[in-house]
This record gives C-alpha cells, sequence and structure tokens, in this order.
C-alpha cells in the first residue's frame, strides 16, 4: 500500500452553499425532507424511458430554459439544473460578491460533471437524418456548450462573469467531491482568492440504460446496507460551495472543509478493489489532512449506493479505518445516486448535519446486513456533531473522502 | 508557484516520440508532418490493450514515453488526465444504440464511457495508487490539466504525469467538434530540483490569465496547434525543446491566456 503524502491542511471556510435534488430546491426543504422521513425516489418516469427502476428526478426542469441570447445555446437540462440550484440560497448572489471583493479573475470554478448533458446528443442521434445519418444542425452548433465535458464549468463561468482558473473534474461518481481537493490546491498555491465548487449531473438515458446494462439497478428504491439490497437508484441533482481562506471574522455556526483523501484502487474499470484498499487511502489521507485520528469523527456520510459488492467492500473499508462504533449512514435512500453531483450533494447533506446536529439513518433500510459489521443507523438521531466525514468512490476505483467541521 | 518537468511523452503527425520531436521543435530538423502510427501502448497487458479504445492507447503511449524518459515509478505518481471531449467514439456508439428501438446498451461500452476510462487503464496497467484527476475545459484543456498538475506538485509536494489527449470524433461528431488530427503529450512534473529537471516552470500568479496567445512560426505545426486542444502544448515544449529562457503564453479560453516562464535545466 502506497504511502499518502498527508500534510495538515488549513481549513477552508465554507462561506455559502446550496443543493438542489428529488428532495426539493434548496437547504430547507433538503433538511424537511431529511428530517420528516420523505424519500425523492418514484417510479422512473424520464422521458419513454421503459425501465423498471426508481428515480429521483427534480421537478420542473421542462419549463425553465435558459433565455437571453448569450446563454441560449447552453441551453441543456445539465445546465438548467445547474442555473436553478445558483438561485438557491442566495448562492448567485454571495458569488457575485465575492468577485467585486476579490476581482473576477481571482475565482476559480471548479465543478464536477459524469455525463454533462450528453441528453441533448441522445436526441440528436434520435433526429438525425435517416438516409445520411447527419445530426441535425441545431445541435452542432450547441455541442460545445451542451454535451462537451466542459459546459457546466463554462457556463457557470459566463453567466456569472468570473475569469478566473476554470476546469470540469470529471472522474465518474467522485467528481463532486474532488472538486473540493482541486480548490483547496488552488487557494493553498495562491492561483485564486476563492472557488466556485460543486457539480451537477442530469438523468439521461446513457446513464439508466448503462447501469441497468450493468445489472446495477434496482426495482425498487434503492436500500444501503439492507439485507435484501439489489442495486442503485438513480438521481439528478445540482450543487454549489463556495470556498475562502479563513481570514475573514465568521458567524457562529460556520463551516469549513478540514480534510480531503484522494486515490485510485489501480484494480477494475467498474469494480472495486476486494479489500477496499483504495478506499481506505481516501479515509486515512482525509484524516491525515486533517490531523485527526478515526475517533474524532461523530459520523459517516457513506457513498453506500446499495449494490451488494459496492456496499460489502465499503463496510470493510470503513470497519478497518474506524472499526464498528462510529455512527454511519448512507442517504442515497432519500436522493437517489446522482452519479458526478453525488460529492456536492453529500456534502451539502454533511453540512446540514454539522449546522442542525443531526444524524440522518439510512432510509428505506429496514434489516441490516447480517454480514456487514459497520455500525449503520435506521433511525433519524439529533446530537451535535463536530467532525464528519462523506465517502465518494467511483467507476475506474476513483475514491475520494472529504471532512468537514464547525469553525 | 514552480514546478520542474522530469520527462515528455509526445504523439501527433510528424511527432513520434520527444528525441525525434525535440530536434524538431528547436528548429534542428524539418517538420515531416504526415499520418501518426497507431500507438502501441505496450504498458497495457494485451487484454486491457485489446478492449481499449484508440483514445486510451494514445493517452497510455504518451504516459509511458514520459515516465521512462523521467526514470520515475509510475506507482510513486499522481495523475491528471485532461481531455477536451473524452471518449467520443465510444458516445457515439452509445448514442446509436440509445436511437435504436430496443435500446441495447453493452455494459462494457458504458464503462468505457467515462471522461475517467484513460485514467482507469492506467491504474490497471501500473497498480498506481495516488490521486488522479480527469478534467476538460474545451480548448484550454492543456492549460488547465497544466495547472491542476502544478497546484498539486506544489501543495501535495509529490510528482505528478499529466497526460492531455484528444482525438478527432467520430464522423457523425466531427462537424461538431472538427478536430484536424489526434494528439497526445505528457508531462512527467516535480516540486523539486533534481539532475532529472529538464526546465523549470514559474507561474505568475498575480497575473496568471493574461491576453494574447502565442502562436508558432512554422504555419504546418501552428495548423496542429489550433487544430487539437492537446497540442496547445507545443509552445511550452518548443521553449523546452530550444533550452533557452523564455516566457510562453498558452491560450485560455478565446481571450486569455496562461502565462509561464520556462528555464532550461541545468541553466
Amino acid at each position: 500500500m502506497v504511502a499518502m503524502t498527508g500534510k495538515i491542511m488549513a481549513p477552508l471556510w465554507i462561506s455559502h452553499y446550496t443543493v438542489v435534488t428529488a428532495l426539493g430546491r434548496g437547504l430547507d426543504s433538503t433538511f424537511a425532507a431529511l428530517r420528516a422521513r420523505r424519500s425523492g425516489l418514484r417510479p422512473c418516469d424520464f422521458e419513454d424511458a421503459g425501465l423498471n427502476t426508481y428515480i429521483g428526478r427534480v421537478e420542473g426542469l421542462e419549463d425553465l430554459p435558459i433565455t437571453g441570447a448569450e446563454l441560449m445555446p447552453f441551453d441543456c437540462r445539465n445546465n438548467r439544473l445547474a442555473l436553478l440550484g445558483l438561485r438557491q440560497d442566495g448562492f448567485e448572489e454571495a458569488a457575485r460578491a465575492a468577485a467585486r471583493r476579490y476581482g473576477a479573475g481571482r475565482i476559480a470554478v471548479i465543478l464536477g460533471t459524469s455525463t454533462s448533458g450528453i441528453n441533448e446528443t441522445e436526441h440528436a442521434y434520435r433526429d438525425r437524418d435517416q438516409d445520411s445519418g447527419v445530426l441535425p444542425a441545431a445541435f452542432l452548433t450547441r455541442y460545445r456548450y451542451t454535451h462537451n465535458t466542459f459546459s457546466l464549468a463554462h457556463f457557470v463561468r459566463s453567466y456569472l462573469g468570473l475569469r478566473g482558473p476554470a476546469a470540469v473534474i470529471s472522474t465518474a461518481c467522485s467528481s463532486s467531491a474532488k472538486v473540493f481537493a482541486s480548490a483547496a490546491r488552488f487557494l493553498a498555491s495562491g492561483l485564486c482568492d476563492a472557488a466556485i465548487v460543486g457539480g451537477v449531473d442530469s438523468l439521461c438515458l446513457t446513464t439508466l440504460y448503462g447501469f441497468s446494462a450493468l445489472d446495477l439497478s434496482s426495482a425498487g428504491p434503492c436500500c444501503p446496507w439492507d439485507e435484501a439490497r439489489d442495486g442503485l437508484s438513480l438521481g439528478e441533482a445540482a450543487g454549489f460551495a463556495l470556498l475562502e481562506r479563513i481570514a475573514r471574522t465568521t458567524d457562529s455556526g460556520a463551516v469549513a472543509l478540514y480534510g480531503y483523501g484522494e486515490s485510485c484502487d489501480g484494480y477494475h474499470m467498474s469494480h472495486p478493489h476486494p479489500e477496499g484498499l483504495g478506499a481506505i487511502l481516501a479515509m486515512r489521507g482525509a484524516l491525515a489532512r486533517a490531523g485527526i485520528k478515526p475517533e474524532a469523527i461523530d459520523y459517516i456520510n457513506l457513498h453506500g449506493t446499495a449494490t451488494p459488492t459496492n456496499d460489502r467492500v465499503e463496510d470493510l473499508a470503513v470497519n478497518s479505518v474506524f472499526g464498528t462504533a462510529t455512527p454511519c449512514s448512507s442517504t442515497k435512500g432519500w436522493t437517489g445516486h446522482t452519479l458526478g453531483a453525488a460529492g456536492i450533494t453529500e456534502a451539502v447533506i454533511a453540512l446540514l448535519c454539522l449546522t442542525h446536529g443531526f444524524l440522518p439513518e439510512t432510509l428505506n433500510t429496514t434489516r441490516p446486513d447480517p454480514a456487514l459489521a459497520i455500525r449503520v443507523l435506521i433511525e433519524n438521531q439529533e446530537r451535535p456533531l463536530g467532525r464528519v466525514l462523506s465517502n465518494i468512490f467511483g467507476f475506474g476505483g476513483n475514491n475520494c473522502s472529504l471532512i468537514f467541521g464547525g469553525l | 508557484m514552480q514546478v520542474y518537468v522530469d520527462g515528455i511523452g509526445i504523439l501527433g503527425p510528424g511527432f513520434a516520440g520527444w528525441p525525434a520531436s525535440r530536434a524538431v521543435l528547436a528548429g534542428e530538423a524539418p517538420w515531416p508532418g504526415g499520418e501518426t502510427e497507431e500507438p502501441s501502448a505496450a504498458i497495457l497487458p494485451p487484454n486491457e490493450r485489446r478492449r481499449s479504445s484508440a483514445l486510451v492507447r494514445w493517452a497510455m503511449h504518451v504516459a509511458e514515453e514520459a515516465i521512462r524518459h523521467a526514470d520515475h515509478d509510475p506507482r510513486a505518481l499522481a495523475t491528471v488526465f485532461a481531455s477536451s471531449g473524452g471518449e467520443t467514439g465510444v458516445l457515439d456508439q452509445i448514442c446509436r444504440s440509445l436511437a435504436s428501438p430496443e435500446r441495447v446498451l453493452s455494459p462494457t461500452l458504458f464503462h468505457h464511457s467515462v471522461h475517467n476510462a484513460a485514467a482507469g487503464y492506467w491504474g490497471i496497467a501500473t497498480g498506481a495508487q495516488h490521486s488522479s484527476t480527469s478534467l476538460s475545459c474545451y480548448d484550454s484543456s492543456f492549460g488547465s490539466g497544466l495547472l491542476e498538475a502544478a497546484a498539486y506538485a506544489e501543495v501535495e509536494q509529490a510528482p505528478v504525469l499529466l497526460v492531455a489527449y484528444d482525438l478527432p470524433p467520430p464522423p457523425s461528431l466531427f462537424p461538431a467538434r472538427p478536430l484536424t488530427a489526434g494528439f497526445a503529450v505528457a508531462l512527467v512534473l516535480c516540486d523539486r530540483p533534481s539532475r532529472r529537471n529538464l526546465a523549470r516552470l514559474k507561474f505568475h500568479l498575480e497575473d496568471v490569465l493574461r491576453d494574447a496567445p502565442d502562436t508558432l512560426a512554422d504555419p504546418g505545426i501552428e495548423a496542429l496547434r489550433g487544430g487539437n486542444p492537446a497540442a496547445r502544448a507545443l509552445p511550452l515544449l518548443t521553449a523546452i525543446a530550444r533550452r533557452r529562457s523564455s516566457g510562453v503564453r498558452l491560450d485560455y479560453f478565446e481571450e486569455q491566456c496562461l502565462s509561464i516562464e520556462v528555464s532550461p535545466c541545468p541553466p
């Protein structure tokens, strides 16, 4: 096993954050759904996908086109979801205020997605000329602004008028967790003074049919760690966070990024390492950067996709780093697996847990698998939390763990 | 922020490996142009090579050359993979399947469609377990990958392998993204001076993004630079090949550039 270079990092203030999922728009509706144990999953009703599965679809995107001459080319489901996210909890206003304070060239935009606006390309192939195979002209000129992997950050940077470093990280499910690590390095090296991080992934036929082809989708709402778990439920989400150095006076109740750990399995494209070695490295890396011991973590938000193998391997990995006493849960029974947006979705949920002193249960799970060892919550709990860890593991064996806490 | 370049891999029309490409870029030999030979990607085990896409093989090929050149153990390196469009060939096949009435998708095709497919193959081939980041920044993907890799090397005080690569998309998607030729480049970047250093790169952070990027004198090479996002590395590679201290400006979005001071090592 490789040694991690685990320098302790200076915590970064998360001055603003927001999320949109199937649970609703913004922090309040998200937390209300968590507390009320109300899932956002429903039988699949995305386009004409005839699949026997549940999805976490965000309501109303069909009626929220991106308009205006300059931004219209960006119009697609993924960027609509991004715009809806920017407009929650005063995030857009906070980003614009940061641009005035630091300068538009000093704000980085680092966002994650897995499939970007591929839904536009799916439609274009369906509508292609039957004889020549040529794709519709209106699609061809907009590919850059919709499906290209960078489209999301291009849209957000253009919409907010920012001129700092930008990138879209696309490492499958870990995409919008890794953006926190990249932004932390950009801030530490002086490449920027603030960073907008987050991610957006939207439902599309590629992932719905793809996970179904891999036999990884459940026919019902996903139930992580349950002995009857049989696969994931896909969801979609947009989330954003504004990261700044801790220089200004912060409110009581302010939250921060304390650590990140990144690793690879170096094992297989779609199967996790059988002993969870990559996951263990990511969790240890995050603890090392936060300068804390495993006992200091009060709650772990698991990756917990509810596929039989992923949960079993994560159970082994968490057990080997934390033992079986730390309370853990997966919140995918609420939101579904939002893929490239899972990192930011579960980061924001972790921040809600910290600010409300709340530990979510593992929704839909009633009979925890006796073959699994870690302490998975099956009832919501309320008590103050100091540090929480969020795990995100993805295709290609790409892993990221994040540690958040109060300032 | 400063980093050292310890090794280079390169593949594209008229650029078959660093030794010959260095001579071309230094002005010691004419640019031969022509087609690029299919890369061997010998680092991949035969089974993986058979399953892999052409794009993955291009990325593996230059990554392996850079590692050999730098004489680094690949397992000791973090990686940054930068590509504008990723696996456009695989995505074309997927969208074709989804447009058919049956919508039968191959599971293998699906997990080869991710933007981090090349990174996944590199991990399988080398067993590397350090951080791996796959990103896109459209035409600025090389510059964006360079910033990501340089920040990693400096902040984590660890060596990084940067790989930038793009291939022209298949015919259906070509009009949407008309890349003129395939190109791939890899750099091993290190945070500390050593006798392996080829060049030092210094980034002036207060003004890292500026106006008006560099172009190249040779019209054939300049056309290649404009025709593939990974080939936007060519002005930087030219400065390294010429072994003279110089300022390099790589384009970063339409209206900006990434400004780098390049010095040869040893000076």
